[in-house]
């Protein structure tokens, strides 16, 4: 188990072991979703927007000049557990370094061997990108001092292993409250609003917390474990970002480790508003409206009863993902259109196609706010000005 | 200037049905396999959603998705007397094109042909004697049995999710499915298509008149399906938009839905599109191919050299580049020698419209491509054709595909085309009319044949493909029997006025009749008389394969579709069995 | 008509994360993924009305003159020049059917038999433009100065009628062919989709009780011989998706 406390020493980068442990867990940890890039991955050069400005990933490829060539074992420890680089520069909190200071140095160390061990890419990334003040990086000294403390993860006491494990990966190396757990104004996680959802990069994260409503309260360790290895349930399918949390990271990872993911969600605190608002009334002219959207638009796929298709097309009713408090997923998706993610075993990847340049504003958030409020289904109606934010510009 | 690119082992010419299903059969048995298609690349989210599939003027009139007589067409002529002059727009047939091919917008259904087809000469000749075959005949067996396929037929229903009712499973016939199909191992892989109002009236009266009825079988999807490859397909909508249309809601077997998303997944697998195949490069000897040349959009040539050639354009453009290239001999009408091009056949087409007057509602706009139903009883040699005077038969249906309004507004004969009389008849019929249709075989012909046009080029230069052919006198009147048929069903379903449909006179490139062209590179048990052995592969040029109806010595009374996907299962195997094992002629000349 | 939203070479630069697109040639190279790119759609343009692209303004009276007499209005439902046939062709005979790009249109050109299909070199735009010219002059010239919207409606339909038969005597002109375009194109104006320009309000759509593009019609086949109640919506909707 990775819970022991790590060696010291230098890791040798012919270490077999180390380096597919390393593999391993830079894959649980989906470094490649943000330091991907058209050099390659791990080259970094991919923009990650922020609240702030985009900000470009790191070259993290053993590259001399341009990537990581030159840290030691220890720099890069410090890198995840303090957030701040060689020489004293400090980081951006859109690297999770809040959520890696707790992984193990024994972790730190094998991740460390793979990175290594891969081929260097020459890439130069524009690190700089922020406007004044926040392109001086000292300022994210006060950041830190307000809103983070490093400290390696401690496993809680009268807990299973496995319980602890998924602790572990669920609040270090998969950092998933990065995009679940709701940001302050200065962009630090509330702790008080775990895995509550947010919006996120035009879409929303949603709710995970055990909350029945719009969280998993309703979800099985089954269920949890298999949408984690393969993107789909019975009734819902990834998209968006977290189909490239799938495939690139949690479809890779030992059913162990998902179990131990999703026994620790599950045991959570539910977050959020907790029950369904009564369902907006269906003669109201936005659901009279939305209703006829729906009919004509919608219904070839995902049924006039939102039940959708098992396994291909996802239902409406009862769907977490169509009640979240945010619309700003279903409005993205309906503008934009989406693409389920694939697998081997299920490679078909069903696209919805975009529904922009058909229907206008007020149109999508109407047809939203009737799916949001059919079939059993509630949750505040959805407004057009939502939906412009997030047409392409 | 040809630029060359770096081999590979398999290159496939054409990414429809049997392209796709070929390429990823070929990238499962561990080889490198680059596909060329002529069209765009093509998929149900972006090209053919629901948002802009169900658009009858731009795809049903305008030929969106077909491929455009700009680039390619052939030219055609009804005898060796006239001078062919080119397919300007689309009219008797329409060819695929894009990735997908005609699997994009077809209806969807999909037959085995019957043991008979496969062996309809020496099985005419056996119960009627030599005297029996019509005059002019090209007539040979087909070099593999029903029996032979059978499994090749269970792959294809089971990669497609088809939907129907057994007949005949493992020599048992089977109540409600038709009893007059070969024997099958398995049942279908899902429960028949619900049936529009006509269909099942139509079951009732063919019940009556003594007839066996049953549903057609379906590549739309009577209920979610997941494939052999875990592709997903969804219910059927009876949307009214399938044939020349996408399927929106992956409810229709198609490429795209039941192979390219996993053949994308291979990682010995690449696809280029827009690129116009030209030849299939020979060695100096001509007995094996070295890859092929094909053209980009910008005109540039480059040729992929490739181990294995696997010719899966449609039926008229795998005998177009079979001439192009010099692989075999080309046929001669005159003397009857030589095999490239031969037996061409078309299908006869025909039936009954029956007008039912205000107390029928037939809604016409729910409708699937291949939700109806067939009856068997005249197709094939399922009746006794002593007396008739003429081989082969027609499979009659109902089958009500659409009520799309530019193109179905039928009105009783004798009303004006135009004005307040004919607006009223159209009122008072769009919705109270149905027809009964027939699908005929074509046996081959000598004089029925393909080759290169000696005027007419492409837009690369290249010449046209030339097609001869019109309906012979055997085909005429089995039309004829047949279509008598359907006027009684029409009959029996109580139709207050009944149309005969029947297309007299020379054979006609304007009407829509079927794409169902077959032949002219068939398949059998002698070189001098065919151009590829029981597996499919060229006597001449041993790794290069061929695919889909140019195959077929004869057309059945039945869609080709089904037979098209088993012979690319069935050549598959071969070459992963046996090719692969000992690469040479795999049957000994 | 089709024009893409957005281009598709363009799309090549954006495909998703799996998708290689290391094109040895002006081909597009699929591996690994299947492609996809958010708001890639290739939506007909909507026709709205506005100048004229095509037609002149005398041409387009005499079409809706035409288009009205073709399918005349009757108290239930509107003809064919109300339902916006002009409109529709004006903007058909701008795109690739008016100049019958997608059409083999390579030499030579010869008369061949009816079973060998169209063998005309003359597009569609040529034939309107210069029809609609030899029906003036025929007009001015046999009607007392008169053109064709000022003719009545007997006269018209008279006309018409002579074209259909090809009895009009009408100099320079097939009148055969120009007769059977403009009745063929007339109809697809009534019944296309209301996108493209024509079918006004669904008219044509209303006349025989086609409900449109609606892509479910799994409900009717559940309920047979009954009447559909929807009502009819094409591609960019129907009234009931605004509120009211």
């Amino acid at each position: 188990m990775a819970l022991a406390a790590g060696s010291h020493a230098m890791a040798d980068s012919n270490d077999y072991t180390a380096i597919s442990r390393g593999r391993y867990l830079v894959t649980a940890g989906d470094c490649v979703a943000c330091h991907q890039g058209a050099s390659g991955e791990f080259a970094g050069g991919r923009g990650i927007e922020t609240p702030f400005g985009n900000i470009r990933a790191a070259n993290i490829t053993p590259d001399l000049e341009t990537g990581i060539g030159t840290w030691s074992a220890d720099d890069f420890a410090r890198a995840l557990h303090e957030g701040v680089a060689p020489g004293g520069r400090r980081l951006y909190p859109a690297f999770p370094y809040a959520f890696y200071t707790r992984i193990t140095r024994e972790d730190s160390d094998a991740m460390y061997a793979w990175l290594r061990s891969i081929p260097p890419v020459r890439n130069v990334v524009d690190r700089d990108t922020l406007p004044f003040p926040l392109n001086i990086r000292t300022v994210m000294r006060g950041w830190n001092a307000m809103f983070f403390e490093a400290g390696r993860f401690q496993p809680v006491p009268g807990r299973s292993d496995e319980w602890n494990r998924g602790a572990y990966l669920v609040t270090g190396l998969g950092h998933c409250g990065a995009c679940h757990t709701p940001v302050n104004i200065l962009g630090a996680s509330r702790a008080s609003e775990a895995m509550a959802g947010q919006p996120l990069q035009g879409w929303f994260a949603p709710n995970i917390s055990a909350n029945e409503y719009v969280g998993i309260g309703g979800w099985g360790v089954d269920d949890i474990v298999q949408y984690l290895r393969t993107g789909a349930t019975r009734w819902t399918r990834a998209s968006g970002p977290m189909a490239e949390v799938v495939e690139f990271s949690t479809s890779r990872m030992t059913d162990a480790d998902l179990r131990a993911i999703a026994v620790y969600l599950k045991d959570q605190p539910a977050r959020g508003v907790a029950t369904a608002p009564p369902p907006l009334p269906a003669e109201i002219p936005r659901m009279r409206a939305g209703a006829a959207l729906f009919t004509d638009n919608c219904a070839a796929c995902h049924r006039g009863d939102g039940q959708g298709v098992e396994r291909l097309i996802p239902a409406l009713a009862g769907n977490q993902i169509v009640l979240q408090r945010g619309a700003e997923t279903l409005a993205r998706v309906v503008i934009s259109g989406v693409r389920a993610m694939a697998t081997d075993a299920d490679p078909t990847a069903p696209g919805m196609p975009s529904f922009g340049w058909r229907l206008n504003d007020t149109q999508v958030a109407d047809v939203l706010t009737y799916a949001r409020n059919a079939w059993g289904n509630a949750a505040p109606a959805v407004e057009a000005e939502t939906v412009r934010g997030l047409r392409p510009r | 200037m040809t630029r060359r690119l770096p081999a590979t082992d398999v290159v496939v010419v054409g990414l429809g049905w049997t392209g796709s299903i070929m390429a990823l059969e070929m990238a499962r048995a561990g080889l490198r396999v680059v596909a060329i298609e002529r069209g765009p690349w093509r998929d149900t989210s972006t090209d053919f959603p629901t948002t802009t599939a169900p658009d009858e003027l731009r795809y049903a009139i305008r030929q969106d998705l077909f491929l455009r007589p700009a680039q390619e067409t052939l030219t055609f002529r009804n005898n060796l007397g006239q001078t062919a002059l080119p397919i300007r727009r689309w009219g008797s047939f329409l060819p695929g094109n894009g990735v997908g091919g005609a699997g994009v917008h077809w209806n969807g259904q999909t037959w085995r042909w019957h043991p008979w087809d496969f062996t309809h000469r020496s099985a005419t000749i056996a119960r009627y004697g030599q005297a029996a075959l019509p005059a002019d005949n090209m007539m040979q067996d087909w070099g593999i049995t029903y029996d032979e396929l059978e499994a090749s037929y269970d792959r294809f229903e089971y990669l497609c999710g088809i939907a129907g009712r057994a007949g005949n499973l493992g020599g048992e016939l089977q109540p409600g499915g038709n009893p007059f199909e070969g024997p099958r191992a398995r049942p279908f892989p899902t429960p028949p298509m619900n049936m529009p109002l006509a269909a099942t009236m139509f079951e009732t009266a063919a019940a009556g008149l003594g007839w066996k009825p049953f549903p057609s079988p379906s590549a739309n999807m009577s209920t979610a399906y997941t494939n052999f490859y875990g592709c997903r397909l969804g219910p059927c909508t009876y949307c009214g938009f399938c044939e020349r249309f996408g399927c929106g809601n992956f409810s229709k077997a198609s490429p795209q839905t039941c192979v390219l998303p996993a053949l994308v997944r291979q990682r010995a697998f690449e696809a280029r599109t827009d690129s116009q195949v030209t030849k299939v490069n020979l060695s100096t000897d001509g007995k094996r191919a070295t890859g092929v040349t094909y053209v980009d959009t910008a005109g540039e040539a480059w040729e992929q050299p490739a181990d294995i050639v696997l010719l899966c354009a449609y039926q008229l453009f795998n005998v177009r580049l079979l001439l192009l290239s010099s692989i075999g001999k080309p046929y001669d009408p005159v003397t009857g020698q030589g095999t490239v091009g031969r037996n061409y056949a078309y299908q006869v087409t025909g039936g009954a419209t029956g007008f039912f007057g205000r107390e029928r509602r037939f809604n016409p706009f729910a409708a699937a491509g291949s939700a109806g139903i067939a009856v068997d009883d005249f197709n094939a040699d399922h009746f006794d054709h002593t007396q008739v005077g003429f081989v082969g038969g027609a499979s009659l249906s109902c089958i009500p595909t659409s009520g799309r309004p530019i193109g179905n507004r039928p009105v009783p004969p004798g009303t004006p085309r135009w004005g307040a009389a004919w607006k009223q008849a159209t009122r008072d019929n769009y919705n109270s009319t149905t027809s009964v249709g027939i699908q005929g075989s074509v046996m081959g012909y000598r004089g029925c044949y393909l080759d290169l046009d000696p005027t007419y080029r492409d837009a690369l230069g290249q010449p046209l493909l030339r097609m001869t052919f019109d309906f012979q006198e055997n085909e005429r009147k089995m039309g004829r029997y047949c279509i008598d048929r359907t006027e009684h069903a029409m009959r029996a379903m109580g139709a207050n006025q009944v149309r005969r449909n029947e297309h007299t006179g020379p054979y006609s490139i304007t009407p829509y009749q079927s794409t169902h062209n077959t032949g002219g590179a068939i398949m059998g048990d002698n070189p001098t008389t065919s151009v590829a052995n029981k597996y499919c592969q060229s006597w001449d040029v041993p790794n290069v394969f061929l695919a889909g109806a140019c195959l077929f010595p004869m057309n059945a009374g039945l869609n080709p579709t089904g037979t098209v996907g088993a012979l690319a299962f069935w050549a598959a195997d071969a070459i992963r069995e046996r090719y692969l094992k000992a690469p040479g002629a795999l049957v000994p000349t | 008509m089709n024009a893409p939203r957005c281009n598709r070479r363009h799309l090549l630069a954006s495909t998703a994360l799996l998708v290689l697109v290391d094109t040895p040639s002006h081909s597009r190279v699929i591996r690994g993924a299947l492609p996809w790119s958010p708001n890639e759609a290739y939506p007909p343009e909507r026709v709205l009305p506005g100048v004229w692209r095509f037609f002149n303004a005398d041409e387009a009276a005499a079409i809706g003159d035409m288009a009205q007499r073709l399918i005349p209005a009757d108290g239930a439902s509107p003809g064919g020049g109300d339902a916006g046939c002009a409109l529709f062709l004006d903007r058909q005979l701008v795109g690739p059917f008016g100049d019958s790009t997608w059409l083999y249109m390579q030499g030579p050109f010869a008369v061949g038999t009816p079973q060998q299909g169209l063998q005309s070199p003359i597009t569609p735009a040529v034939r309107y433009r210069t029809g609609l010219a030899a029906i003036a002059t025929h007009c001015r010239a046999n009607f007392a100065g008169r053109t064709f919207p000022a003719l009545t409606g007997a006269e018209q339909d008279a006309l018409l009628s002579d074209m259909e038969a090809g009895t009009s005597g009408i100099a320079d002109f097939e009148d055969k062919p120009f007769f059977e375009m403009l009745l063929a194109n007339v109809m697809e104006g009534y019944f296309a989709d209301p996108v493209y320009g024509g079918n006004r309000d669904m008219a044509g759509w209303k006349l025989v009780g086609f409900p449109g593009v609606r892509y479910d019609y799994r409900d009717v086949l559940a309920r047979p011989n009954e009447a559909y109640a929807g009502l009819p919506v094409g591609l960019t909707g129907r009234p009931a998706w605004d509120r009211s």
